[in-house]
């Protein structure tokens, strides 16, 4: 049972990844890294971590590809691109390298981390399998509130100065002001 | 720091068997078999529903306006619905000839499926009264009277509405045509923003309940004064009620398909089934909120007790009788979206997102932030009172400040020439 939903959800995250590359149209590109989102939200339920995958499909699918296919609409790209035009030379070779590099980096990462991945390291403490349903997300609650709250409020920082900078960026100021 | 104890709040509700106590342990065919009762049943009531809820506005609307309303089919008009449904399945099924074929077939599903997807949730019934919890017991199995439990509940109902959104958005672009796409852009704006006030007004239910399992939810209410809308002071059920509105895309929100401005909005192009689909969606949706609001705020399928009076209503076994209390406060709901579409004339596009940013968002997180600072005076024992001055004074400040914003903002548009 487990082997069939890793298998199936897998197949849903590669295949849309696969989309999101090779579709010509943005807006079906968008479509398959809501696929591939949902495949990952899968993953999440089959691991037993319930309020992640919740979270995975309202902050990722809900907001964040709604937001792209607003953008895509709104500015009207939802036409397939030209891609034979290119703006910055010898991008596709590097991306390429580049891509080789990552590869060749997380190939090697997992070779040598193997023994971690089929044995428990010593992490965080995995909810008591009798504990009640709200330990899993007690336990999330304690290491972003509490251990790792500085961390936290950094981010959310940083996401502000990001919102702010786009905001001023994208008012265009009349002549004469500062 | 936080509180050490997180579970010590009312009734200990980690303490209780979270999930279905029928899906525990190893899979056997009578837990099997329920589940499968269920979904027919749950997916049967579903249409159901939406059939009468597409009748009762039809009439109710009709009523409020001096009219008769459907009253050919069957009696009352009551299988006007099943005519007009029937009528939509052998009309012509128009494809655009500028639309994207594969995404406008896939629309109408994306939009039907997530309004089925929300309602399996919700405890449609069961006795919660002296500690039983909602557990019921069908061939010798306990259960609960929902099809769902999940630890996650409510936040499952939100993935949902947070993906209802694409059905219309997708729509209207793939129709090719732009009063759709109008209308789909402004869909997708306007769910994406009162998601937010949805949300947090949903935060503060979960901070008294303690917990975010449906059925837990319902379980702490078990008096009037444990009621969520009593609980949390009104004002969080009141924006629920506003940005689920919106969320539903009804009156006065319904932008989306204002007929006015855009010929019919995002489902212009879509005739025959397609179109029953979304229109059976819209008012599946009207009725899955109505049991999400009465199951938060509500006590869902608890009866009315107060001060250790109970209303029971006689000769009907307590299990039933939650399906009885959860219908009529689900009634109330649906009659209350009805006369706010036969009362309420439609925002404007500005007014809308003007509201929702500038009063919702600010003013249901302002009521989080309050509720939460009595929850924490309470857990470390600080004078609840002085807590609560203190958290009024701050968010007053915010208040200001937020003010001043608005009014250095607007001076400065005025600067530049806008008008508004």
């Amino acid at each position: 049972m487990q082997l069939v939903v890793f298998v199936l959800a897998s197949a849903m995250m590669l295949v849309g990844a696969v989309g999101v590359i090779t579709r010509r149209n943005p807006v079906h590109a968008a479509l398959s890294l809501v696929l591939t989102l949902f495949g990952v939200a899968v993953h999440f339920v089959a691991l037993e971590a319930y309020f992640l995958a919740a979270v995975q499909i309202i902050v990722y699918a809900g907001a964040i590809v709604v937001l792209f296919l607003f953008v895509i609409m709104l500015l009207g790209v939802d036409k397939a691109e030209d891609l034979k035009t290119e703006p910055l030379v010898a991008q596709r070779w590097l991306a390429g390298v580049a891509a080789l590099g990552l590869l060749g980096l997380l190939v090697v990462a997992v070779a040598r981390g193997a023994d971690i991945l089929t044995t428990r390291s010593e992490g965080l403490d995995t909810a008591a399998p009798n504990a009640g349903g709200d330990a899993n997300i007690q336990q999330l609650a304690r290491s972003v509130f509490g251990d790792y709250v500085v961390a936290f409020e950094l981010t959310s920082v940083l996401l502000v100065v990001a919102v702010v900078g786009t905001v001023m960026l994208t008012r265009k100021r009349a002549a004469g002001e500062a | 720091m936080l509180p050490r104890d997180l579970s010590s709040h009312v009734g200990a509700p980690s303490l209780r068997p979270m999930l279905d106590p029928a899906l525990e342990g190893d899979l056997l065919w009578a837990p099997l078999v329920i589940v499968i009762l269920k979904v027919l049943v749950v997916f049967v009531v579903g249409l159901v529903a939406t059939m009468l809820m597409v009748w009762f506005e039809r009439k109710v609307v009709a009523g409020m306006q001096n009219r008769i309303g459907p009253n050919k089919a069957g009696p009352y008009g009551l299988l006007q619905t099943l005519a007009d449904g029937i009528k939509l399945f052998f009309k012509e099924d128009l494809l655009p000839r500028r639309s994207d074929r594969f995404v406008f077939a896939l629309a109408p599903f994306l939009s039907f499926v997530p309004a089925f997807l929300s309602f399996a949730i919700i405890p449609l019934g069961g006795d919660y009264r002296d500690g039983n919890d909602g557990i019921v017991t069908w061939f010798g199995i306990e259960t609960r009277v929902q099809l769902a439990d999940p630890h996650v509940g409510v936040l499952f109902a939100l993935a949902i509405s947070s993906i209802a959104v694409y059905g219309i958005m997708l729509a209207g672009w793939s129709s090719g045509s732009k009063y759709p796409l109008l209308g789909s852009v402004r869909a997708s704006a306007q769910m994406v923003s009162y998601e937010a006030a949805l949300g947090l007004s949903l935060a503060s239910v979960l901070l008294i309940a303690g917990t975010m399992s449906t059925s837990g939810i319902v379980g702490a209410q078990a008096t009037l004064t444990d009621w969520n809308v009593v609980a949390t002071g009104v004002v969080p059920f009141i924006i629920f009620l506003i940005a689920a509105t919106a969320e539903l895309n009804r009156p006065p929100f319904d932008l989306v398909e204002a007929e006015q401005e855009l010929v019919g909005g995002f489902n212009t192009e879509y005739s025959s089934i397609r179109f029953a689909l979304f229109y059976l969606a819209e008012f599946m949706n009207t009725v899955t909120m109505s049991a999400l609001i009465v199951t938060l705020f509500f006590g869902g399928p608890q009866p009315i007790s107060f001060n250790g009076f109970t209303l029971d209503i006689p000769f009907v076994p307590n299990a039933l009788e939650g399906t009885v209390w959860l219908l009529l406060k689900v009634l109330v709901f649906l009659y209350t979206y009805v006369w706010f579409r036969a009362t309420l004339p439609r925002l404007r596009y500005d007014q809308l997102m003007n509201f929702g940013w500038k009063v919702l968002i600010p003013a249901s997180l302002a009521w989080f932030l309050l509720l939460a600072a009595q929850r924490l005076a309470r857990d470390e024992g600080w004078n609840v009172f002085v807590t609560t001055a203190i958290a009024v004074v701050v968010l007053a400040g915010c208040y200001m400040l937020m003010q001043a914003a608005f009014a250095v903002s607007n001076k400065t548009r005025e600067s530049q020439g806008a008008q508004f």
